[in-house]
């Protein structure tokens, strides 16, 4: 690992208001505000794949934007490469986008009908102003064949709705590789994909992350992050309640909330047939946080203690969960 | 891993002429009405100077001349032929159908597109000045400004384009703000697209389709507009416009006289393409709307049919 | 599981007209049977047929779907006499829990009300007893009676889809269709959905079919599956002789491209794509893309084979060994 990773984020927290309405506005009523992101520091090392895995409204996603710096965070750092870009303008932005790229969840949505394969992938090129004609078109050739769509003659002059799922998501990722990034972001990259054709896309992503490439993979499914990640962080309700690496945290979960959603996976063995630990309820609107521990009102352990602490992460090395009751 | 890994799902590549929206418009009676009409009107004013009759200025004969075998429709006001003036009438309302139309949908387009693509305060500041000329009204701002400024072609052209303008706004307007959530626009947006690159080269092809469907209707009603404002004498009169053609012969008395031949057909040549060139643009705007799509779940009836032979017998 | 089937499908045909002369064959003679209380996984990859065969069965096809097969429910074809015969038992007999069902409600009405219009709309029931039923109907399902008056929005997802499973069963079906039921759900709340699905089936009887993509819920949920493929049924059976012993080659590879949270195997991705059905297949339609593949699959379709006790695959090889 080299001295500085290649992503360190700090105490990030993301809030946004939410709209009052005209009675609110007009009765002055105290402004709310949705706490997506509230805390959250992370790191993401050169070769490593990480995955922020959790359940709808965690803030797993806006994170990921956060990182990307598609919304401002309202403070906390996002260090790429040791640089902050949190406090920058769009302006001084634009040469460091060059080192962060990011992959969309919908393959069907993230291409222009109207361009072209080649079109679409040469357009980050554009962009920035890299390469005469003859460079870009090399590049690109090599950013397909990087994506796994080969031989890259046969794609380039193709339109989005002539390929599969599968295919445009290698498209989505080869013009993101074409400008040679450092840092991978992968929203859901698999999720609105069939079943016998993600391993080939997540087998394409650890393959660039033998290559050095860093890896950021939002995702809900734990089974797939498993299998493919280094390390596994948990969040829930804008915090990061337990990380470690992948193995560790799948197989000896310490937080009450990862050991309960571990338990309601389903394996894919029938013969599998272990406690399941299903929760009440349903996750908490981000708007109301409890006090404390906030999974506490669902913790099938907690008691008076875990409303007075709103824990850190804490414990020896690289597996910690945030809960006094370790 | 190659790319026959996931298979080529190759549809055969598809030409223009089996794009949904051309294939739509094919078989749209509106469509081929619309087109056909408006086709042969265009054809008409270029080459009135070579297939008029007459002259437009040449006098033949009589005020209100009844139709004879020489003269189809007879002679007008001036004792000028009806069936030339009509030829020359297609040149000036199609200029300035066309001209107030391109008027309208640049300042249209513009407004629509910055409006919807920047949002918040822009948006706002841009949705109360459309208000704002939406509610000002057409007829006493034409007279005011025929009054002021004279009667000249462009002044109509400049009126009815600045009247008009809000309707495309509202409608490229909305298209944009739907447009702009598209994952393709946030991706290149993040790839460090700036705005100018995000509208011009993603925005604008979602939107032309639509752009040119209001476009056509917008030609309709400044067509209607034209004919109008000429109507109310407040036309430029030495351009013959089917209008003015109205404006004369209502002028001069062809009612009493009974001289039909110098008003009606004028204004039939206006309903004609006022209404071919409303089929047509609506006809556009329909094609390009997503296909209605068969709803999934439905009570419908479906058919039963005979099960096809097996082709081994099964256990 | 008493001994006579509930419902048994027979050599089930769907086609779609797409006009022009071209016609798009959904289902290509897909069989399944299943018992009281039974729950059976209907799993496939996008474009397999399985939700086509859920809506056949419910008889809510498109005018352009032409159906050929038969539909025994209880020993009765229903399908006999097309969209006539069918339409007495639907929802009555037969009810479904569509995809996407919590966004089905309508945003205006109390959900009460909702499911009260199912029961009347049906003859089931009406006024009080209707009511009464409702208030019965959420509890069963695990909502508090009292909510019945609420608006869908005030509903979180999860409970609006046991607000949907409650009103499919208003009529006390004895089949119920849950097609994808929790796809859109969290796994912990999908674990709820699947705990319920599972408590109506032991304790009413009710025989489910769960129609879904994901292999590892209908490894935990249910006790049968029917793997699709192309149209047609590629291999039933227990869920355990299915993972244990795969008799087609397709449903073991399906297996290996699930990654599993606790196995360290590795995970494979299936090369090619399915065939398109818009145009007549020749032979095994998973012959370009299976890794056992010899010359007979090239030129047969391989019939429905029994090869174990409630255990069927389509595939040469499986006639091979008994």
């Amino acid at each position: 690992m080299s001295a500085a990773p290649l992503l360190a984020v700090r105490d990030l927290v993301v809030h946004y208001p939410m709209a009052r309405g005209i009675v609110g506005t007009v009765g002055r009523k105290e402004e709310r505000v949705v706490r997506a992101v509230d805390g959250v520091s992370l790191t993401v090392a050169s070769g490593e794949l990480v995955a922020l895995v959790g359940e709808s409204g965690c803030g797993k996603t806006t994170t990921a934007h956060a990182v990307m710096r598609m919304l401002v965070p309202r403070s906390g750092s996002v260090e790429i490469s040791g640089r902050d870009i949190a406090p920058l303008s769009e302006r001084a932005l634009r040469p460091l986008r060059r080192e962060a790229q990011i992959v969309f969840q919908d393959p069907y949505e993230s291409l222009d009908p109207r361009y072209r394969v080649r079109d679409t992938v040469t357009e980050p090129l554009v962009i920035h102003g890299m390469g005469n004609k003859e460079e870009r078109t090399e590049r690109v050739r090599l950013a397909l064949e990087h994506a796994g769509l080969s031989p890259a003659e046969l794609f380039l002059d193709r339109y989005p709705h002539e390929l599969s799922g599968g295919q445009r998501q290698r498209v989505a990722i080869a013009s993101a590789l074409v400008l040679e990034p450092k840092l991978l972001v992968a929203d859901e990259p698999v999720s609105m994909l069939d079943v016998s054709v993600r391993a080939g896309i997540l087998d394409l992503l650890d393959g660039l992350r033998r290559t050095g490439l860093g890896i950021l993979m939002i995702t809900h499914d734990l089974s797939t992050a498993a299998h493919y990640a280094d390390r596994i962080l948990v969040m829930y309700l804008g915090r990061i309640v337990e990380e470690g690496p992948a193995r560790a945290v799948v197989n000896d979960p310490q937080h009450p909330y990862t050991r309960a959603l571990i338990s309601v996976v389903p394996r894919r063995d029938p013969n599998d047939k272990h406690r399941e630990q299903i929760l009440q309820g349903e996750t908490p609107n981000p708007v109301d946080i409890p006090d404390g521990c906030r999974f506490h009102p669902r913790c099938p352990i907690g008691d008076e203690s875990c409303l007075a602490v709103d824990p850190q992460l804490m414990g020896e090395g690289a597996h910690r969960a945030a809960c006094i009751k370790l | 891993m190659s790319a026959q890994a996931e298979g080529l799902v190759v549809a055969p590549r598809r030409r223009l002429r089996d794009n949904a929206v051309v294939v739509a418009l094919r078989g749209s009676h509106q469509a081929i009405f619309g087109g056909a009409v408006l086709s042969v009107v265009i054809l008409i004013a270029l080459l009135a100077p070579w297939i008029a009759p007459y002259g437009e200025h040449e006098r033949v004969g009589e005020v209100f001349e009844p139709p004879s075998s020489a003269h189809w429709l007879g002679l007008d006001d001036g004792g000028f032929d009806m069936v030339s003036l009509m030829m020359f009438g297609t040149r000036v309302s199609l200029i300035v159908g066309f001209s107030a139309a391109l008027v309208a949908m640049l300042i249209g387009g513009s407004v629509g597109i910055i409006a919807g693509f920047f949002g918040g305060r822009t948006d706002t500041l841009l949705m109360r000045i459309t208000d704002y000329f939406i509610s000002i009204p057409d007829l006493p701002l034409m007279i005011v400004v025929a009054a002021v400024w004279g009667r000249s072609l462009r002044n109509i052209i400049l009126i009815i384009g600045v009247i008009y303008w809000t309707s495309t706004a509202r409608v490229v307007r909305a298209q944009v703000k739907s447009v702009r959530e598209r994952g393709y626009i946030r991706r290149t947006r993040v790839l460090g697209a700036s705005n100018m690159r995000l509208i011009v080269r993603h925005v604008l092809p979602q939107v032309a389709p639509l752009l040119v469907a209001t476009s056509v209707l917008m030609v309709a009603y400044a067509i209607f507009a034209e004919t109008a404002i000429a109507f109310l004498g407040l036309g430029d009169p030495s351009a013959t416009s089917w209008g003015l053609l109205i404006e004369n012969a209502f002028a001069r008395d062809a009612i009493t006289v009974g001289a039909w031949w110098a008003i009606v057909p004028p204004g039939i040549a206006v309903a004609i393409v006022v209404v071919a060139l409303t089929m047509l643009g609506t006809a556009i705007e329909d094609a390009l709307n997503p296909r209605l799509r068969v709803s999934h779940v439905s009570v419908r009836r479906f058919k039963l049919r005979a099960a096809p032979p097996r082709p081994e017998d099964e256990t | 599981m008493s001994a006579a089937p509930v419902l048994e499908v027979q050599d089930l045909h769907v086609w779609f007209d797409l006009g022009h002369g071209r016609e798009l064959n959904a289902v290509q003679g897909a069989s399944l049977t299943l018992a009281r209380g039974e729950r059976m996984g209907l799993v496939g990859e996008s474009g397999c047929g399985k939700t086509t065969l859920s809506l056949a069965l419910m008889g809510l096809l498109p005018p352009n779907a032409s159906v050929a097969g038969h539909v025994l429910l209880d020993g009765v074809d229903i399908l006999a006499g097309g969209e006539d015969s069918l339409r007495p038992h639907r929802w009555r007999d037969i009810a479904m829990v569509f995809q996407g069902a919590m966004n089905a409600f309508n945003p205006v009405k109390r959900i009460g009300s909702q499911i009260v219009e199912a029961m009347e709309l049906h003859d089931v029931a009406s006024g009080r007893a209707a009511q009464a039923r409702c208030g019965e109907l959420l509890e069963l399902v695990g909502i508090r009676a009292e909510r019945a008056n609420r608006f869908p929005h005030e509903f979180s997802g999860g409970m609006r889809q046991r607000a949907a499973i409650a009103m499919a069963l208003s009529c006390q079906p004895r089949v119920l269709l849950a097609d994808e039921p929790t796809t859109a759900l969290d796994v912990m709340v999908q674990a709820q959905i699947l705990q319920l699905l599972t408590r109506l089936s032991d304790e009413l009887g009710l025989a489910i079919i769960l129609v879904t993509h994901d292999l590892p819920v209908v490894a935990q949920t249910c006790q049968t599956a029917a793997v699709m493929y192309a149209g047609r049924v590629a291999e039933l059976g227990p869920t355990v002789a299915l993972y244990d012993a795969p008799r087609h080659p397709y449903t073991r590879m399906l297996f290996a491209a699930t990654p599993d949270l606790t196995g360290t195997a590795g995970v494979a991705s299936i090369p090619g794509a399915p065939p398109r059905l818009d145009r007549p297949l020749v032979a095994c339609p998973f012959a370009p893309r299976c890794d056992s593949v010899f010359a007979t699959c090239r030129e047969r379709r391989p019939p429905l084979l029994t090869v174990g006790e409630g255990h069927l695959a389509a595939c040469h090889l499986a006639g091979s060994v008994a």
